[in-house]
């Protein structure tokens, strides 16, 4: 009792971070948590059996290149930043922000693939998932390439430098989310069919 | 509309009283408000307006079930087509009735009115800031509850009625339109409005744990924090957590609905017609919703018990029993909450050997929750008890988390569940445990913070009235319900005339009903009390319940920014109430212990050199022994 007491006693500021920063990382708790459970349905509604076998579109192992690239170059953004290298800062972003769109594009051409292995949204609930799924980590792409494009702005008005860091810092913790969860997403499909 | 209209008349009072400027114009002070304080409000009125919409819809169901051959031709001028021309009740409409009352009173009232009303104006009160961490994405979060408010609101009032297949929306009955007439539009609506619901549910609670954890004031400890932020905090935590489970079902839905795939649907026949819709199971819905909707159960009950640990404490002129029994006890109900969901499940063929799992780590909730009522008995035992309002809603919260906690042991067992389940012994389960808990808690919560919020204190003999009726009109409704359920009445059905067992439960139902009517009037003397007392109640002193908690270091009607110079930095826990020696029988947590050397304890005196180090000219008093 009085042990602890006296550790804390002193009216000192609690400690803190930065309160965005944080609520980010509460909002890709909540985001984990939408694709936690669509896996969880998918492995409940897998083991009940009526399930149909298909290939995965090979494009996906491309994508999923593409976008483990689009990380590495946000980071190479944020060491940019670090430095003040202004101009390769705006450079990366951008790159960054075009693998991030065709990943998308390359999502939208392989649900084309699954359509020619007349795999439908509408069907067995085995293709149905790999719609949902793919396109809701979709969406959220969508808004990572906006968030990044945000960025771009703000580094054009000056306002991403070493000193300014919270802007890069957050986006780039997003976007390496989102890359980490089709990651998972991607793995979890691999290993379920 | 209302809320609009209140909101306005409120601030224009304190507006003469206080003679302070404000910065911007009406829509921003009031409407567009980044203040903690105002939102905290809007979620107040707008939940006080559902309460009351649900009351009624339930007593309009309650007259249908109590007196089930009366007409209720005087109700067409309100519903309209809903009463068939022989003047009774429609029965889909009965149906949506039941469904609208349990989404409106689950979601609208006891999550967002209850939460959202107490987190919003608690917490940076009570930890000492000046306002959330994001007042825009608070606001944000106020206007998606608005929105998706709307939405529900009008899909009262279309031509197929609203959602009908209960506020659980098991599939197949909620994802196919030609089902029920319910299962149409109004589903669409309902399932649009609570994606709504969810995404002001998530910004709120983002911003409650993110300020709670990072916009505390210089000594606020963890261990120094309020019980009701620490129900908030777990409260926010579970909600983070399970919301986006019920959206990713919500998600699986609409798309059975509207895009045709079979996640849920599979081998239907209507009418003789087969469904195109192959491969799906219903089941899987029940998992992902019960997922979120056990947690939901602790999202409206914590808060609820974080309030009446505050306003007990404070009322029996006692520190709090077991401060850190009490914070483990909600940490143990979250971790729970979320590995029990299927006990909602158990007839749904599941493995017994699972179900008795299950059964185990539900029964094992009655620990902590059995620490938490004991908690609240040996503070109030030998205590200088105030029967305030509030205090005497909390003690009404106590009694019905304990009588309708004893039922959930008969409840969780998978095997009495097989009698059991879906019977009316379940529905006054849980209306006694959560609905009427939760529920006294909010009115614990308004009637004590009310001087807070308004500057001026509720009728203390109106609220005792107001307790009296609604006490014991909640045990009148929901005591016989046990009795109707072990009897084996299924939970919404329209009519039990058919069945011959029934008809010696006639008298019971009809004194079921008459109860609900006579609580829902009582209802009214509350709104009159709070309406009335906001523009001419007695005007509030600063600290109007001797209370140690920072919110009432505040002005008596707090501007923007909560305290008009420094933030007051906190030097003890908050119960330091009645302690031996003591000049009066409370000391605000932010007094320091150097003012307090006759009540100090030993260890508490070594604290006073650790307080004024740094701080030169004031006066350090060794340690007395």
């Amino acid at each position: 009792m009085s042990v602890d007491i006296k550790i804390v006693e002193e009216p000192k500021q609690p400690m803190t971070m930065n309160p965005k920063k944080f609520g980010m990382w509460l909002f890709m708790v909540t985001v984990f948590m939408v694709f936690a459970a669509l896996s969880s349905a998918y492995i409940v509604r897998r083991a009940e059996g009526n399930w149909s076998y298909f290939e995965l579109p090979a494009l996906f192992w491309v994508n999923t290149v593409v976008i483990l690239i689009s990380s590495i170059t946000l980071q190479w953004a944020y060491v940019s930043a670090k430095r003040d290298n202004l101009e390769s800062v705006k450079i990366a972003t951008i790159i960054t922000a075009i693998l991030g769109i065709g990943f998308m594009v390359g999502q939208y051409f392989a649900w084309a693939d699954l359509v020619t292995n007349s795999i439908h949204l509408v069907g067995n609930p085995s293709g149905s998932f790999v719609y949902i799924i793919s396109g809701l980590h979709g969406a959220h792409v969508l808004g990572g390439v906006i968030y990044l494009l945000i960025l771009l702005s703000a580094t054009q008005k000056g306002l991403v430098h070493s000193k300014s860091l919270n802007r890069i810092e957050m986006c780039a913790t997003y976007w390496h989310f989102l890359g980490g969860l089709w990651l998972y997403l991607f793995l979890f499909l691999l290993l379920y069919r | 509309m209302a809320t609009t209209a209140t909101h306005h008349d409120i601030h224009h009072d304190t507006h003469a009283d206080e003679h302070e400027h404000h910065e911007g114009n009406f829509w921003t002070n009031y409407i567009f408000s980044q203040d903690h304080k105002v939102i905290a409000k809007q979620f107040l009125i707008t939940g006080i307006f559902w309460a009351l919409l649900g009351g009624i819809l339930s007593v309009i169901f309650r007259l249908q079930l109590g007196f089930p051959d009366a007409s209720l031709e005087w109700l067409r001028p309100v519903l309209g087509g809903w009463i068939t021309p022989d003047g009774k009740l429609n029965q889909e409409f009965y149906l949506a009735l039941v469904t609208m009352h349990g989404t409106i009173m689950v979601f609208f009232v006891l999550t967002a009115g209850l939460s959202g009303t107490f987190s919003n104006f608690l917490i940076p009160l009570q930890i000492g800031a000046r306002d959330m961490a994001s007042g825009f994405l608070n606001m944000l979060s106020y206007w998606f509850f608005f929105t998706s408010s709307v939405i529900m609101f009008i899909s009262l009032f279309i031509s197929t009625g609203p959602a009908g297949g209960g506020w659980t929306i098991y599939p197949p009955l909620s994802a196919l339109p030609q089902a029920i007439s319910g299962s149409g539009l109004g589903m669409t609506m309902w399932l649009v409005a609570m994606a709504l619901f969810i995404v002001s549910s998530l910004l709120g609670g983002i911003n409650y744990i993110t300020t709670i954890i990072n916009m505390r004031t210089r000594g606020m400890s963890f261990t120094k924090m309020p019980l009701t932020i620490w129900a908030f905090f777990f409260t926010a935590i579970i909600g983070l957590l399970s919301f986006p489970v019920l959206f990713a079902a919500a998600l699986l839905l609409i798309f059975d609905r509207s895009f045709g795939t079979s996640f849920y649907l599979s081998d239907i026949y209507i009418q003789g017609q087969a469904l195109a819709h192959e491969g799906g199971s219903a089941i899987l819905f029940q998992h992902l919703f019960w997922f979120l909707g056990h947690p939901e159960v602790y999202i409206v009950l914590l808060p609820a018990l974080g309030i009446s640990s505050e306003i007990i404490a404070t009322n029996s002129r006692k520190p709090i029993f077991g401060y850190k029994a009490m914070i483990g006890s909600m940490l143990f109900i979250a971790i729970l909450s979320f590995i029990v969901w299927a006990h909602h499940m158990f007839v749904t063929g599941m493995n017994p050997f699972l179900g008795s799992i299950f059964m185990l780590l539900t029964l094992i909730i009655a620990v902590p929750s059995a620490v938490k009522i004991f908690n609240y008995v040996t503070t109030l035992w030998r205590g200088n008890i105030r029967f305030t309002p509030g205090m005497l809603f909390s003690i009404g919260l106590v009694s019905f988390f304990l009588t309708g906690g004893i039922t959930g042991i008969f409840l969780g067992n998978s095997a009495i569940d097989i009698q059991l389940h879906d019977t009316y012994f379940v529905v006054a389960h849980f209306h006694l445990v959560m609905g009427s808990a939760s529920f006294f808690g909010m009115m614990a919560g308004v009637y004590h913070w009310f001087p807070k919020m308004f500057g001026r204190m509720m009728d203390h003999r109106l609220g005792a009235i107001h307790f009296w009726i609604t006490f014991v009109g909640v045990y009148l409704v929901f005591f016989p319900l046990h009795y109707i359920g072990i009897a084996g009445f299924p939970r919404r059905y329209y009519s039990f005339t058919n069945f011959a067992f029934s008809s010696g439960f006639a008298d019971l139902n009809m004194l079921v009903s008459v109860a609900a009517i006579l609580t829902l009037a009582a209802q009214f003397i509350f709104l009159f009390n709070f309406f009335y007392s906001m523009f001419r109640g007695k005007l509030a002193p600063a600290n109007p319940w001797n209370s140690n908690t920072l919110e009432w270091t505040t002005p008596r009607n707090p501007q923007h920014g909560n305290w008009p110079g420094e933030i007051p930095a906190v030097y003890r826990w908050p119960y330091d109430y009645s302690k031996p020696g003591a000049k009066e029988d409370f000391i605000p947590q932010n007094v320091p212990y150097s003012e307090t050397p006759e009540s100090n304890l030993p260890h508490e005196n070594d604290q006073i050199k650790l307080e004024s180090s740094g701080d030169s000219g004031s006066i350090v008093i060794g340690p007395k022994h």
